[in-house]
């Protein structure tokens, strides 16, 4: 009893950085809402963000700043890897979002499966007009 | 103490992210999210993260909310609410999510305690940095001198993917408007 107590204290940021990870990756694979996907994926970004400044902390330290008088200091790596990450985290999800624009545009939903009805409508009309087409080519090859 | 104010924060966080799964409003889930990303860069600053709280509280909770917000502007703010006849093809992406949280969590237990002094990452490279960079760079702030010094080819890496990023956008949405002039 006495371990785990020590070892949740211990690990709690962790554990809290993989719960958050798989309820992102939970909306991401399970909701069809592309604006949903977008804030989960954005949620599993963070998680990561939060395990790697829980590794970068030092008991008892202080911001990597140097001062008067402070001595010890948390890890700078971590704090510099994040800060890139969180950019080029933006970037991806103007770009989702732009597509996401794009897609409503030209189907008129954001919901995976709608979409994927309306491919298969589409496809379904196509092969009938090209059917169409192919008959009225064979009807006007044959000699009336 | 600061262990208790990360917890109570940590606690907040993943019942903000709960609450965005089960929300069925778009703009309510966008603005939870600018919550947690609040939230995210209150944590940040707690953990002696402060350029990576500014970071996030500013891009995070800023730039991302309002790009997310125009988009539900553009498409409306409501979900088509689920039957109930798709159940079972939501027991599927439960299991897979539990089992993977399971193996990492697995994963952690080898990880050295939160804050220890003497975990490995702390033992190589990062003396250096914490010890030479402010006599070697000539500035207090040992993150900005690594960011923009020691590793300034990985920040104009950066800048590549955020250029790359802005075309992108700007050529999916920039079509539509030229069509529109050349209609009218």
């Amino acid at each position: 009893m006495d371990w785990l107590l020590k070892d949740w204290f211990s690990h709690y940021n962790y554990w809290i950085a993989i719960f958050l990870m798989m309820i992102g990756f939970y909306t991401v694979i399970s909701r069809g809402n592309m604006v949903k996907q977008i804030v989960g994926l954005n949620i599993f970004q963070t998680s990561v963000f939060i395990l790697y400044i829980s590794l970068g902390n030092v008991a008892g330290g202080s911001a990597p700043i140097v001062r008067e008088g402070i001595t010890l200091f948390s890890n700078p790596l971590p704090h510099v890897l994040i800060l890139t990450a969180i950019v080029v985290g933006v970037a991806t999800s103007a770009l989702g979002l732009a597509l996401i624009v794009r897609i409503k545009e030209a189907y008129g939903t954001i919901e995976e499966d709608e979409i994927r009805e309306v491919d298969r409508m589409r496809e379904s009309v196509e092969i009938h007009i090209e059917d169409a087409l192919q008959d009225k080519t064979l009807h006007e090859d044959t000699p009336r | 103490m600061e262990q208790v104010i990360v917890t109570v924060l940590l606690g907040f966080l993943a019942a903000t992210a709960v609450a965005v799964i089960r929300i069925k409003n778009l703009f309510a889930i966008v603005m939870l999210f600018g919550v947690y990303s609040l939230l995210c860069a209150s944590v940040f600053l707690i953990m002696d993260a402060g350029d990576v709280a500014f970071t996030e509280a500013a891009v995070g909770a800023g730039i991302t909310t309002v790009l997310m917000l125009s988009t539900v502007a553009l498409t409306g703010s409501a979900i088509r609410i689920d039957k109930g006849s798709d159940k079972r093809n939501k027991l599927m992406p439960l299991a897979l999510v539990t089992l993977t949280g399971l193996a990492l969590v697995w994963g952690t237990l080898d990880i050295p305690p939160y804050s220890d002094p003497a975990a490995p990452v702390h033992q190589h490279v990062a003396p250096r940095y914490i010890e030479d960079s402010p006599q070697e760079i000539g500035i207090p702030n040992m993150v900005a001198s690594v960011l923009a010094s020691y590793r300034g080819f990985d920040t104009l890496g950066e800048v590549a993917v955020v250029f790359t990023a802005g075309l992108g956008v700007l050529m999916l949405l920039g079509r539509k408007k030229r069509k529109d002039q050349n209609k009218s």
